[in-house]
C-alpha cells in the first residue's frame, strides 16, 4: 500500500468526515442519554488508542503503562472538580471544612501543597498537558537514551502502571485511595451531573477526539511519521543517517502520553469520577487490545476498535459478567493470529476492494476484468 | 610517536593507536592509519581480521577501548553516532540496511540532510529541491522507475544500490562501504563499480571488499588487516607481492 505523502488527502478526509458524522450525528440521534454517556466513556479510551497507534504501531514502542498517563490527566481534572465541590459551606460538617472529604476522613487537616495549583482551571488544564509530557520525557530519556527497547520497555512500563496503582491506593489521604475521587459536581460553577451537561460534554469530547485524530494524522503524514516507521524497521540505519533515535522515541512516547492524559481528563468529566481501577496493568493492557483490534497502524481503526471492544464488553458483561475477561483474552489471541492488522486490515483487504470496484463500475471501463467481475457480483447481489 | 602542535600533513582521517577488546579479545589492536582527502582506501584481510569492527569504531557503533580517531580535527571517539554523521561520515552496512515499509522515494528522502531534529522532521516540506535531488540520485542508482515502490520489493542488488543512494544524498566527506558488491550478480557488480566510480568524486572512501578484481579497479591504496593489526599497506601492486599477505590472505 502506498501512503499519500500529503496530509489529509481525499480518502482521509472522507474517512474522518464519516467518523465525524457517526460521532456527532448518528450516535446522538440513535442513543438515549445513558447509552450516549457510555459512548462518551469509550471515546475517552480512544484518545489512548490513537496515541498508541503512533507510539506502538508506527514507532514500534509498545507501552503497557498508558493507564498511568490516563490517570495523570484524569486525576488532574478530578482534583480540580473535587476542590470546587469541597467549598467551605459544602463541607462545614467536616472537622476541617474546605478540604476534600476523604482527606478529612484520613485526619488530614491541611490541603497538601501539590493540590494547591488545582484551584485554578487554566492551571489545571495546563498541568493536564504538562505533567504527562514531563513524566513521559523523564521516563523516555531514562530508557531510550540507554537504548532500552522492545519487550524490556514494555515490561518496565507495565511495572510503572503497577507502581502507580499501589501509590494511589496506599496514599489514600492524598488520592482518595481505592475509591478514587468521587462526588464531583461542578466545572467552574457549571453542574456536570445534569443530563444536558452530559449531552454537551459528549460533543466536547467527540470534537476533541476528532482534533486529536487530525493531529495524529498530521504527525503520521509528516516526515516524522516516516522516520517512526523507519526506526521500527532499522533503528541503526536511522541513527547512521544522522538522526538521534532516542529523541524521536521520547517525542512519540510523550505525545501518546499527552493524548492519553487528555482522554483521562475527559473521562473524569464525562463519567464523574476517577479511580485506580483505570490506572493499573489490566486497563493499560486493555487499551493496547483496543488498538490491536482496530489495527495498530490505523488511526481511525483505533477509534473503531475501541468502540467495538467496549460495546462488546458492555453487552457481554451485562449478560455474562464472568465471561468477559475470557472473551477479551480470546479476542487478543484472535487478533494476533488471524487478523494482525485488526479491523482496519479487514476493511482494507475485504471491504475496500469491493468499494473500489463498485466505484470503477460507475466510471466506464469495460476492459478492466476486475470491474466485470464486480459487475457480475453486483448483478447477483440484491443489495446493489 | 606523538607530535604536539600542527602535524606536518593534514589528513582527513587519522586513526591512531586504536584498540578495542571484547572480553579480553582484542579485535582491533593498536591500529594506526591515515586517509587523505579524495583517497580511496580499501581494507582487505581474512575473516575475523577486524575490518568491520574498524568501520564500527569510526562511525560510533562500537566504542573504542583506547586510541583516537580524528576526522577534520574532531575526535570521533567522544561523539554520538548522529553527531558523527553530521560531522560528515557516512556508512553503508554489509547487509543492505534500508526501510522495507517505505518507498524508494521515502528511503532517500529520510537521508536528505535537512530536518533531522524532531521539530525539523515535523515541519519538513517536500519541496522542489528535495524532489529534484531524490530524482537525481534515483537516476544514478538505476532506480528511477521504482521511486514509488516499497523498498521491500527490490532485489538484493537494488537494495544495495538504494543504500548507496541514501549515502549519496547524505553527501558525506568520508564514505565507508562494507562489502558493497557482495552477493551481486556479475552485471550488477559492473554497474556498481561504475556507480561507485561516479560517487567517489570529491570525497574520501573507505571500502571493505573481498573481490580482488573489484579492489584492483578502485583502490588508490590498500590496507591489509590481520588479527586486528596492519599486516601490510600500500599500493595494490606492493601489497599483492608482499609474501606475508600472500601467506595469510591471498594464497599461493
Amino acid at each position: 500500500m502506498k501512503r499519500a505523502p500529503s496530509f489529509m488527502d481525499l480518502k482521509d478526509l472522507i474517512a474522518v468526515g464519516l467518523l465525524a458524522i457517526i460521532l456527532i450525528v448518528v450516535f446522538p440521534a440513535l442513543l438515549d442519554g445513558f447509552r450516549l454517556n457510555l459512548v462518551a466513556k469509550y471515546l475517552t479510551y480512544a484518545f489512548v488508542a490513537v496515541g498508541l497507534v503512533l507510539c506502538w504501531g508506527l514507532g514500534g514502542i509498545l507501552s503497557l503503562g498508558q493507564g498511568v498517563f490516563f490517570a495523570l490527566g484524569g486525576y488532574g481534572m478530578a482534583m480540580y472538580l473535587k476542590l470546587e465541590a469541597s467549598s467551605v459551606e459544602n463541607t462545614k460538617i467536616q472537622s476541617t471544612p474546605g478540604i476534600p472529604d476523604f482527606m478529612d476522613w484520613n485526619q488530614i487537616t491541611e490541603l497538601p501543597y501539590f493540590w494547591q495549583p488545582f484551584h485554578s482551571l487554566p492551571l489545571t488544564i495546563l498541568l493536564i498537558i504538562l505533567i504527562p509530557a514531563l513524566f513521559g520525557f523523564v521516563i523516555g530519556s531514562a530508557m531510550f537514551k540507554r537504548r532500552v527497547s522492545g519487550v524490556y520497555f514494555a515490561i518496565i512500563t507495565q511495572a510503572l502502571a503497577a507502581i502507580a496503582t499501589i501509590l494511589i491506593i496506599g496514599q489514600q489521604g492524598y488520592t482518595g485511595g481505592v475509591n478514587g475521587i468521587t462526588d464531583l459536581r461542578t466545572l467552574h460553577g457549571w453542574d456536570i451531573r445534569t443530563d444536558s451537561a452530559k449531552f454537551i460534554l459528549y460533543f466536547v469530547n467527540a470534537i476533541l477526539l476528532l482534533c486529536i485524530v487530525g493531529f495524529a494524522m498530521y504527525v503520521r503524514d509528516s516526515k516524522l511519521g516516516r522516520i517512526l516507521v523507519a526506526m521500527r524497521d532499522k533503528e541503526d540505519r536511522v541513527r547512521f543517517s544522522g538522526y538521534s533515535v532516542a529523541n524521536f522515541q521520547i517525542f512519540v512516547f510523550c505525545l501518546a502520553g499527552v493524548f492519553a492524559a487528555i482522554g483521562g481528563a475527559m473521562f473524569t468529566l464525562n463519567v464523574g469520577f476517577m479511580s485506580p481501577s483505570l490506572v493499573g496493568i489490566v486497563p493499560s493492557i486493555e487499551m493496547v487490545i483496543f488498538t490491536a483490534v482496530g489495527g495498530r497502524l490505523s488511526i481511525l481503526g483505533a477509534v473503531y476498535g475501541t468502540l467495538a471492544v467496549n460495546f462488546a464488553k458492555t453487552s457481554l458483561s451485562e449478560s455474562f459478567p464472568e465471561l468477559w475477561l475470557l472473551g477479551l483474552g480470546g479476542l487478543f489471541i484472535a487478533v494476533v493470529l488471524v487478523f494482525p492488522n485488526g479491523l482496519a486490515g479487514i476493511w482494507r483487504d475485504y471491504v475496500q476492494p469491493h468499494i473500489d470496484r463498485a466505484l470503477k463500475l460507475n466510471s466506464k471501463d469495460p476492459t478492466d476484468p476486475a470491474a466485470n467481475v464486480a459487475k457480475q457480483a453486483a448483478a447477483a447481489s440484491p443489495a446493489e | 610517536m606523538t607530535t604536539i602542535g600542527t602535524p606536518p600533513k593534514e589528513y582527513l582521517l587519522a586513526v591512531e593507536g586504536l584498540t578495542v577488546s571484547f572480553d579480553g579479545f582484542k579485535a582491533v589492536n593498536d591500529l594506526s592509519f591515515y586517509v587523505d582527502e579524495n583517497e580511496i582506501r580499501v581494507i582487505i584481510g581474512p575473516n575475523g581480521a577486524g575490518k568491520t569492527t574498524v568501520l564500527d569504531l569510526i562511525c560510533g557503533k562500537t566504542k573504542s577501548s583506547a586510541g583516537s580517531i580524528r576526522f577534520r580535527e574532531k575526535e570521533l571517539t567522544k561523539m554520538s553516532e548522529s553527531q558523527i554523521v553530521l560531522a560528515g561520515v557516512g556508512r553503508k552496512f554489509q547487509t543492505p540496511s534500508i526501510y522495507d515499509d517505505l518507498t524508494v522515494f521515502e528511503n532517500l528522502e529520510i537521508s536528505y540532510p535537512r530536518g533531522r531534529s524532531v521539530l525539523g522532521a515535523l515541519t519538513f516540506k517536500r519541496d522542489a529541491a528535495v524532489r529534484e535531488r531524490v530524482a537525481e540520485v534515483a537516476e544514478a542508482i538505476f532506480l528511477k522507475d521504482r521511486l514509488h515502490d516499497n523498498a521491500a520489493f527490490l532485489s538484493h542488488g537494488q537494495k544495495q544500490w538504494l543504500e548507496i543512494g541514501m549515502l549519496l544524498i547524505q553527501d558525506p566527506e568520508l564514505l565507508m562501504l562494507d562489502e558493497p558488491v557482495a552477493g551481486m550478480s556479475v552485471s550488477e557488480r559492473i554497474k556498481t563499480a561504475e556507480l561507485l566510480n561516479t560517487i567517489i568524486k570529491n570525497r574520501s572512501v573507505l571500502v571493505i571488499e573481498h573481490d580482488m578484481k573489484f579492489v584492483e579497479d578502485i583502490a588508490h591504496k590498500v590496507t591489509v588487516l590481520h588479527q586486528g593489526k596492519i599486516l601490510s599497506e600500500g599500493s595494490m601492486e606492493k601489497v599483492k607481492n608482499d609474501p606475508k599477505v600472500v601467506e595469510v590472505y591471498l594464497g599461493h
